[in-house]
């Protein structure tokens, strides 16, 4: 039963993943890609990481898609894109087939220490709210700090950089 | 359950499917688009890895890899508006100012 579900998910994901770098609609790809983070949201939950599920769905799904969504229809993106080398595909995709080979193999020869299949979920509470919280502010209180610091940045970079008439490039 | 193998895969496929969307689309915001699913597929590693050692530190680092995601994304679209704003344009073949 379980591995149906993860097949399911799994297939969902690669399809959603391939059709979204072959379309050439942005808004579909936008639609393609939340399709992907929400069956990647179902794997997590699988993995008992209820909290990272949550997470996944409100700030990638929810939020990050939705700032894509808004710049592409800012900026009225429907236009065809041509490639100016024919031969770019081909090989990229080519490049892609050749950096798979060394992960499946690394892949392949993991052996987990033992064991690739955990026996127990890791003690009951395991990805909950309250083991995540008590890890954050405990263990790691410095490198959430340090991402508050980093989002705090981003938002005064984002406003300084589109404020019309004070950067100027070109001209 | 199923082996952590089988979620390593996954999570290497679709890292690879980002990669190759970063290296054949032209369109600056699709570029960033795979580069956020080569960063999911990352992050499917974590929580793979994670419950397989029964710690919850992957999680920790799932939740500042979003973080750092959502930064990326904020800065990199404005950069894209800024781009569009300046040229007219959002195809990175066109913007080669810095190229020799």
């Amino acid at each position: 039963m379980e591995l149906y579900f993860f097949l399911f998910f799994a297939i969902v994901a690669v399809a959603s993943s391939v059709a979204m770098i072959l379309q050439r609609n942005p808004i579909y790809c936008v639609l393609l890609l939340i399709m992907v983070m929400i069956s990647i949201a179902g794997l997590y939950l699988m993995l008992d990481a209820q909290f990272v599920a949550i997470i996944q769905i409100v700030v990638y799904a929810g939020a990050i898609m939705v700032l894509f969504l808004f710049v592409i229809m800012l900026l009225n993106l429907s236009r065809e894109e041509g490639g100016v080398f024919r031969i770019q595909k081909p090989l990229a995709v080519l490049l892609a087939a050749l950096l798979f080979l060394p992960v499946a193999a690394m892949i392949m020869s993991y052996t987990g220490g033992g064991t690739t299949t955990p026996a127990d979920g890791g003690g009951a509470g395991f990805g909950e709210v309250e083991q995540i919280g008590t890890l954050l502010f405990t263990k790691y209180l410095l490198p959430v700090e340090i991402a508050a610091v980093l989002l705090l940045i981003a938002i005064v970079g984002a406003v300084v950089l589109t404020r019309k008439g004070t950067v100027s490039v070109g001209e | 359950m199923i082996p952590v193998t089988y979620y390593l895969v996954l999570s290497a496929v679709l890292f690879l499917v980002g990669a190759t969307g970063v290296l054949i689309r032209r369109n600056a915001i699709i570029v960033l688009m795979g580069i956020e699913l080569m960063l999911n597929g990352a992050n499917l590693s974590f929580v793979a890895f994670a419950r397989q050692f029964g710690m919850a530190d992957g999680h920790i680092y799932v939740f500042l890899v979003i973080t750092v995601a959502a930064a990326e994304v904020a800065i990199g679209l404005a950069l894209v508006i800024l781009l569009f704003r300046n040229r007219g344009t959002v195809n990175i073949d066109e913007v080669r100012s810095l190229r020799w």
